[in-house]
């Protein structure tokens, strides 16, 4: 029977196309189809934008970090040339698409894939990215889309102005100083204020009536106070340790011009813009492997694309949620696409048809309209919360999950967990931890700077699980240092608030600056 | 919602100028590479683009992380063997150390390998070299006539029709011919329109306005398409472009004390010669001249292969030198360049009068020559006398080679920029 009712729709409905070419037409076809289908799905997305480009200039967004427009920096070139140099020997394939998180959503469609890879593409990338950056929490809070590429255009231009105006050199040396600390230019808690117009008003004409008391007359004749005895104790500065060390540099720099600061302050943009993608991996990969999974065999299912397409689209698929085992030749980390497609799949199954197991495990998931979890899921999380929400039983077991206790106290690594019922508390924790960007990067934060003395910057590096510093913190010291301007002192704290380790990075006084 | 950009014309090369910006931040670390590169491969095929590394410690862009040590706990899939509670052995090298070693250690000490193309490779490698005695190229300039476009012209070949062009003209022409008569055509319709209207049709007038009209009507329709006085035609000229031209005489010693060894290290130097040569002249022409006791102009191969025996008498290469400058390339319209190779064997009797034909003949032809020594032996007599030379001409230039690794040096230190030649 069901195989009566698959032939009746393939005479229902011809495929699109039966070649491997593509036409803009046929694209244009493929894309209503998709569309249509993701609509019945009920993906939000951005408008699409898709752009037909050439190998070439898939290594030429490569290199810039996938954005359509970059300022210049050698880093870039650096990443361009060792792009080439492995593409021309084959040593690895280009990325069948880059997306860029704007309003419209950009995707890239390379010239040289087949029809069903174009396919794939739209699935993977106009409709599966595309709803993530809509949806996500992080990608709402953090990331302006509509403004993403505007906002380049202007970095692209002032940093080129600055170039023409103050030098090459000098615009490249604070660039990479930026790009040192661009992980540490981010704010990880506070939350961006949305200013609405009203309040943008009121402090518009809050500071005009500062600025019109500072003219008038009444005020200047006002009898000077006796100054008030000073409180002793010095006051520290920063009061509070500060995370975002780019912004500190930004508006407390003694040193800097007013460009130079302009610069920090884009680099510290772009920073804050990327963060969400740093933090949503596997959700992200996850979720557009998902939909184009989905999409793709529903278009076969409806008959709109060939047999011989979807074998080529299940190859490659196949591919990119592979995960090869720990002790595989190929092994290198546990794979985004192959995790996250899982956690989604596995939260449709356990929607639709549940287990004892999974009774226990999601009560609230079981019964519930898949469509409607998943997006909850899309939406709320990042890989980190994620992982502890979702990863299931079944899917430790079936990934074959363990856990290993490298303490450098002990002589020998340790199992800690497996896939059984003792371990699958712990594993979902160790993995979540894995993707916590809180404890995979030091914890480093602005603790003080001598204001009366030498102006010299203290940072403090709060120690997690004793781990130590890696070496390039003397490199990044002399950055810190050049953008501050004067000596940069590093404090390896433990957990109990004992210095156990000092970097510095002593700066000349400079006269005449 | 949706729409669909070819950006395939675009360009491609956004990334060039980062490239760039990249070569120029490491060129010392690059030319390094490069002057190494030299050595270890054969010169044959310096030609092409050259792959270079260096070390990544200096390309890297440091970010603070975390090294190995204290406490990791790293899950990993594909579980086969181990239940809770194993213990493992640490393995060599932090394998299995969590992210903390990866970023440093691991493939971070391999060297940053990249591909420069021909043009960036010759740039480095003969990046702070100049050729001396360049004066006379920027006088003496052959001539050689390049086809240009210069617009439109109404006669030419039926390949050099511009279509566009041909069809404005006759357009204009069919609008020019055409203006009067169809004025006349319109008035006389007028007129024929406001008879017919107010009075009789029979009227003698009548008459005569048609036959008017049909007359303009076939005089309107008489008026070709196109005409050959249309037709344009896209105008080539050639105007004479200004190219310089060298000729570079490659002069060796093939008597039997020139080993292969020796041969490879003449060849090697001849061909960094002709590739720096090629960088400043648009065409050169190689005169390969070999000599033992005689003197033969011989193509490439033989060469560089035929094997010969006997005494050296340099001389006779120098006359043949002076012979074929005579013959074929007279010196004002061809820039001279000669590289001698010789063990320094040579004809007692024979070394004074090579000074002889070098001071007199050869040298106020000539815009430069280089004269290497390979050998290991103390200096003979022909050394001696070429340094008597080099004292008086400041284009005569003279150094030994010992070993193959020693002809990147001696070819950097002919021609570097503060040349010692500076002088004459």
């Amino acid at each position: 029977m069901n195989t009566a009712t698959k032939s009746r729709r393939k005479t229902r409905k011809s495929p699109i196309s039966t070649g491997s070419e593509w036409t803009f037409e046929l694209i244009n076809q493929y894309y209503d189809e998709i569309a249509r289908i993701a609509a019945e799905f009920g993906l939000d997305t951005y408008p699409n934008q898709l752009e037909v480009i050439s190998a070439e200039q898939m290594m030429d967004a490569y290199a810039s970090v996938g954005m359509p427009v970059m300022y210049n920096h050698w880093s870039f070139g650096k990443h361009f040339l060792s792009t080439h140099k492995n593409y021309q020997r084959g040593a690895m394939g280009l990325a069948y698409e880059i997306v860029i998180n704007s309003n419209p959503c950009i995707a890239y469609l390379m010239e040289e894939n087949t029809m069903t890879m174009q396919a794939l593409v739209i699935a993977h990338a106009s409709f599966g990215h595309n709803s993530f950056f809509k949806g996500n929490y992080l990608f709402r809070t953090w990331t302006d889309a509509a403004a993403i590429i505007d906002y380049l255009v202007f970095a692209k231009k002032f940093i080129a102005d600055c170039e023409e105006r103050y030098g090459e050199e000098k615009v490249e040396e604070l660039l990479d100083s930026c790009h040192a600390l661009m992980n540490y230019g981010v704010d990880r808690y506070k939350r961006p204020q949305k200013l609405s117009l009203e309040k943008e008003l009121a402090r518009q004409s809050e500071r005009e009536r500062y600025q019109q008391s500072q003219v008038n007359d009444l005020w200047r004749t006002m009898p000077q106070r006796a100054e008030v005895e000073r409180i002793d104790a010095p006051r520290r500065f920063p009061e509070e340790p500060q995370e975002n060390l780019l912004y500190f540099i930004e508006k407390f720099a003694p040193l800097l011009d007013p460009w130079q600061r302009e610069i920090v302050r884009i680099i510290r943009k772009i920073a804050q813009y990327f963060y969400p993608q740093r933090q949503t991996q596997v959700m992200n990969e996850g979720w557009a492997t998902f939909w184009h999974y989905t999409l793709m065999n529903r278009l076969y299912d409806d008959g709109s694309i060939t047999e011989a397409a979807m074998l080529e689209f299940l190859h490659s698929h196949t591919n990119v949620v592979l995960q090869p085992g720990v002790d595989s030749p190929y092994f290198n980390g546990i794979n985004p696409y192959a995790l996250g497609f899982a956690i989604y799949r596995d939260i449709q199954r356990v929607c639709t048809e549940p287990t004892e197991e999974d009774a226990r495990w999601f009560p609230e998931l079981v019964g519930s309209d898949w469509r409607q979890s998943l997006d909850f899921a899309m939406r709320n999380f990042k890989d980190e919360s994620f992982i502890a929400q979702y990863l299931s039983p079944k899917l430790i077991r079936d990934f074959r999950l363990f856990s290993i206790l490298d303490d450098d106290y002990q002589p020998r690594l340790k199992v800690s967990a497996i896939h059984d019922d003792e371990g699958y508390r712990y594993i979902r924790q160790a993995l979540a931890e894995q993707y916590n960007l809180a404890s995979r990067e030091p914890d480093i934060q602005i603790y003080d700077v001598n204001t009366r003395g030498d102006r010299s910057l203290t940072l403090r590096h709060f120690q997690f699980q004793r781990r130590p510093l890696a070496n390039s913190v003397h490199e990044v010291l002399k950055h810190i240092a050049r953008l501050w301007g004067f000596s940069v002192k590093l404090d390896s704290v433990d957990e109990e608030g004992k210095t156990v380790l000092s970097y510095e990075c002593k700066v000349e006084k400079r006269h005449g600056q | 919602m949706f729409q669909l950009i070819d950006r395939r014309l675009n360009g491609k090369n956004k990334s060039a100028v980062n490239r760039d910006r990249f070569l120029r931040r490491f060129k010392s670390q690059i030319k390094g590479a490069v002057a190494k590169a030299i050595k270890d491969r054969s010169i044959t095929d310096i030609e092409h683009g050259e792959k270079v590394s260096i070390p990544v410690r200096d390309t890297s862009e440091p970010t603070l992380g975390h090294a190995h040590g204290g406490v990791w706990e790293r899950v990993f899939p594909g579980n086969k063997e181990y239940i809770r509670g194993d213990e493992i052995e640490r393995p060599e090298g932090g394998g299995a150390d969590g992210r903390g070693g990866a970023g440093q250690g691991g493939d971070g000490e391999d060297d940053f390998v990249f591909e420069l193309t021909k043009e960036e490779f010759l740039n480095f490698f003969f990046d702070d070299l100049e050729l001396p005695n360049l004066i006379k190229t920027q006088l003496q300039q052959t001539v050689v006539l390049k086809p240009v476009r210069a617009g439109f012209t109404s006669d030419g070949t039926p390949t050099n029709i511009h279509v566009l062009r041909s069809l404005r003209s006759a357009l204009g022409r069919r609008i020019a011919l055409s203006a009067t008569p169809l004025d006349e055509l319109n008035a006389a319709q007028e007129r024929l329109d406001e008879i017919l209207e107010s009075e009789d049709e029979h009227s003698p007038e009548v008459h005569v306005l048609q036959s008017q009209i049909r007359m303009l009507k076939n005089r309107l329709m008489n008026i070709p398409f196109i005409d050959p006085f249309d037709l344009r035609y896209t105008n080539r000229i050639r105007v004479p472009s200004p190219t310089t031209q060298a000729v570079m005489f490659c002069v060796m010693d093939v008597s039997g004390s020139m080993d292969e060894y020796k041969k490879d290290i003449a060849k090697r130097f001849f061909i960094l010669l002709y590739l720096f040569l090629l960088r400043v002249y648009e065409r050169i022409e190689v005169v390969f001249i070999r000599h033992h006791t005689q003197a033969f102009e011989v193509n490439e191969d033989e060469f560089f292969h035929a094997r010969d025996t006997g005494g050296t008498v340099v001389s006779s290469a120098l006359k043949l030198v002076k012979k074929t400058i005579e013959q074929r390339y007279s010196s004002v319209d061809w820039n001279i360049y000669v590289a001698q190779a010789s063990d320094g064997d040579n004809w007692d009797s024979d070394s004074p009068q090579c000074r002889t034909i070098l001071n007199e003949e050869l040298l106020p032809l000539v815009q430069y020559y280089a004269y290497v020594e390979i050998t290991e032996g103390e200096p003979q007599n022909l050394w001696f006398e070429y340094e008597m030379v080099a004292q008086q001409h400041a284009q005569f230039a003279m150094r030994r080679i010992k070993t193959a690794a020693e002809i990147w040096p001696v070819f950097h230190d002919l021609f570097k920029k503060t040349s010692i030649h500076a002088g004459g």
